[in-house]
């Protein structure tokens, strides 16, 4: 990433949902930033807010929601400012979402050379025949096989992981700017994921655009994302580059996380899981929302929200442990494992930084 | 696991499974396959959608009648039972943990009677106030609380309604229970509590599982052994670490490559591995080969001197 300007960014937002019951604090207070040309992934449990964020990024929230405060600026503008037309036009414009589901998101009465074409002649105002045109090169730029033959095919001819393809070949036919995937391949047999999450990377290089990668799965951020953020019960509850979040982390909800996937060497009697359930957002709780199933939890968690500490220049984390009266604790075996390996790879980039003039001494004197 | 004095509960033998049979349409879900299940193990069953693993497990509590082959549980064929009685301690002793917790609970019913149908079909509770018991120490034992049996499903959280499945499943004190991708639809902070609860009841109550799931991680970690299916057949049988470490079949080491670690730098330098399918169709006659103590491998039989030599590759045989 040589360009670090911002393409966009939340700032503040919080959203709620009115039911009868109440309202629904679903975003508290969520800060945002998604840089040009990078991948943020943002992991969490369901109910923690990852869905709404892009869907208030979208424009496409229910209409019980309430968008309290906030603004989400992208070049500039505030989108949550914008009325619904003009939302349209950004919508598959400039930002493009892939939806969880290839069963269900694509149309089953169109032909999908029409639906893959549909974007360009909406936003662009492009001839059919020319649209069709450019469907086609799409459709080979996404994998389809035998695009020519397969143009005028209904979606139930494919298989999900081709029906994916397809979401995915509607969602760049524009080139957007910003493309939200959420959940792109969990409805996906691991190998099909493999295909479709090499070909998201592949087109990133090709056409540059920010990826939102929402997904609940670690092994998938692992390999797709640049940067993380781990959400919890309506709020970012730390961020960092993707090796900081994997080798250091340091809220105890990631380190629950993270501890809670069997690796494929992890063995034993029983698996560290995070106990009980997420709080209920009708009544969030004083303090940190974490706090109940914190095995970490200090006193002040149950009074005081925690601030963000900063742990490095890209790394923050909202947890009091990080607090400098905080006691010294020790995380789970599985995470102390993890920050060996980071202070190795620290020692190993040091080093290879470190300028290689005794070699060339000893050349010299030869 | 002791295998060397182990008792089988479950013998699959050459099991067929066709839908549509005789017609243009006629799928092949599950094609001869054949493994057995041990008492007290945990039976892995892997494989991508459409492989037949389902249709497997159903088949073998008998949700379909076999197109040919044997299923046979604690030596007695499941499906040319003699008495009503064999019949009825079968359907009492397998049972079946369902993998959508929404759609698995009737929602018209109150906890307590979903968990105590079974209680009642088999007359195991003596009276109204045995069978409230026998439901409050059910739901006890998944973790639940005992107000919770005068709620209905909706009331509840994904994790805890496939606890109630899995107390449903216990109510009837089954010796098999087969789980069909019981964690798929959980969040993975909840699918660690849903893992370590069903490790537990195998424990203290001896149980047997067929695990049947595509998240291979979770898996490996609680099965004794695995099988690999593909296109209805299975591929490969082994212990579980030994298939991890040292997969022989090409689709099980394509398979095992293609799962997402969470471990930034290992994604960064790994490698997919593909696989052919087709070379399963060439018509060669295949069937499970033992290269090494008891991992098992599908071969034609020009292909067993290559899988042996893989094994020894891997020093699963000494030679």
């Amino acid at each position: 990433m040589d360009n670090k300007k911002d393409i966009l960014e939340v700032r503040n937002l919080q959203v709620n949902f009115k039911t009868y019951a109440g309202d629904v604090k679903a975003i508290r207070n969520v800060n945002l930033d998604l840089r040009k040309g990078e991948t943020l992934a943002i992991v969490g449990e369901s109910g923690s807010g990852k869905s709404v964020t892009t869907r208030t990024i979208m424009g496409l929230n229910a209409s019980n929601a309430d968008i309290v405060s906030g603004s989400i600026l992208y070049k500039g503008q505030d989108l949550l400012k914008k009325s619904e037309k003009e939302m349209q036009a950004i919508r598959g414009q400039d930002i493009a979402e892939i939806f969880q589901d290839p069963m269900t998101s694509l149309d089953p009465t169109m032909k999908i050379g029409r639906q893959i074409a549909e974007p360009l002649m909406v936003h662009k105002g492009m001839k059919k025949e020319k649209a069709l045109a450019q469907a086609l090169e799409m459709m080979k730029l996404v994998g389809i096989t035998d695009a020519e033959n397969r143009i005028n095919d209904y979606p139930h001819q494919f298989s999900g992981g081709m029906r994916q393809r397809i979401v995915i070949a509607i969602a760049l036919i524009n080139y957007p700017e910003v493309l939200i995937a959420d959940e792109p391949t969990t409805a996906l047999d691991v190998t099909i994921q493999a295909q479709i999450l090499n070909l998201m990377k592949e087109l990133q290089n090709k056409i540059s655009t920010s990826i939102i990668f929402i997904t609940h799965d670690l092994g998938v951020v692992a390999g797709m994302a640049d940067r993380v953020a781990v959400m919890y019960a309506g709020k970012i509850v730390e961020y960092g580059t993707v090796d900081e979040i994997f080798y250091n982390p340091k809220h105890p909800y990631t380190w629950g996380l993270l501890s809670s996937m069997p690796t494929l060497d992890s063995s034993g009697d029983s698996l560290p899981s995070i106990p009980g359930t997420p709080p209920d957002l009708l009544d969030p709780p004083t303090g940190d929302a974490f706090a109940a199933r914190n095995a970490y939890a200090l006193k002040i968690d149950t009074e005081k929200e925690p601030p963000f500490f900063k742990v490095s220049d890209t790394h923050y984390a909202a947890t009091w442990l990080l607090h400098p009266d905080a006691p010294k604790v020790t995380p789970p075996a599985q995470i102390v494992e993890r920050q060996k390996k980071y202070a190795k790879m620290q020692q190993d980039w040091l080093d290879a930084q470190r300028p290689t003039t005794p070699v060339e001494e000893e050349e010299e004197q030869q | 696991m002791d295998y060397e004095n182990a008792e089988k509960i479950l013998e699959v033998k050459h099991l067929k499974q066709y839908f549509n049979v005789g017609k243009a349409d006629e799928v092949r879900a599950v094609d001869d396959i054949s493994f057995d299940i041990y008492k007290g193990e945990t039976f892995g069953l892997v494989g991508e959608s459409g492989s037949g693993k389902t249709t497997t497990g159903r088949a073998i509590i008998h949700l379909y009648e076999p197109t040919s082959g044997e299923i046979l549980f604690d030596g007695k064929n499941v499906d040319a039972f003699t008495s009503k009685q064999d019949q009825h301690d079968f359907r009492q002793e397998m049972q079946m943990i369902f993998q959508d917790p929404y759609a698995s609970l009737n929602p018209r019913m109150k906890v307590k009677d979903i968990v105590a149908e079974g209680i009642d079909i088999n007359h195991l509770a003596k009276d109204d106030a045995d069978r409230t018991k026998r439901v409050e120490d059910l739901l006890e034992t998944v973790g639940l609380n005992k107000d919770h049996s005068s709620r209905y499903p909706h009331e509840f959280s994904g994790g805890q309604r496939q606890r109630i499945g899995i107390a449903r499943a216990l109510a009837v004190n089954p010796k098999f229970v087969i789980a069909d991708e019981p964690i798929s639809a959980l969040d993975v902070s909840i699918q660690a509590q849903v893992v370590n609860l069903m490790k537990k009841l195998q424990r203290e109550q001896g149980l047997t599982y067929l695990f049947i799931a595509h998240d291979l991680s979770m898996v490996k970690y609680i099965s004794d052994r695995i099988g690999v299916m593909h296109y209805g057949r299975m591929l490969e049988i082994a212990d579980a670490d030994e298939i991890y470490a040292h997969p022989l079949h090409d689709y099980t080491k394509s398979l095992l490559s293609a799962v997402p670690v969470p471990d930034p730098e290992f994604e960064r330098t790994r490698e997919e591995i593909a696989y052919d399918g087709s070379q399963e169709n060439d018509g060669k006659e295949r069937h499970l080969v033992e290269i090494s103590p008891r991992h098992w491998v599908r071969a034609a039989n020009d292909e067993v001197s290559l899988y042996k030599q893989r094994a020894q590759e891997a020093s699963l045989i000494k030679e």
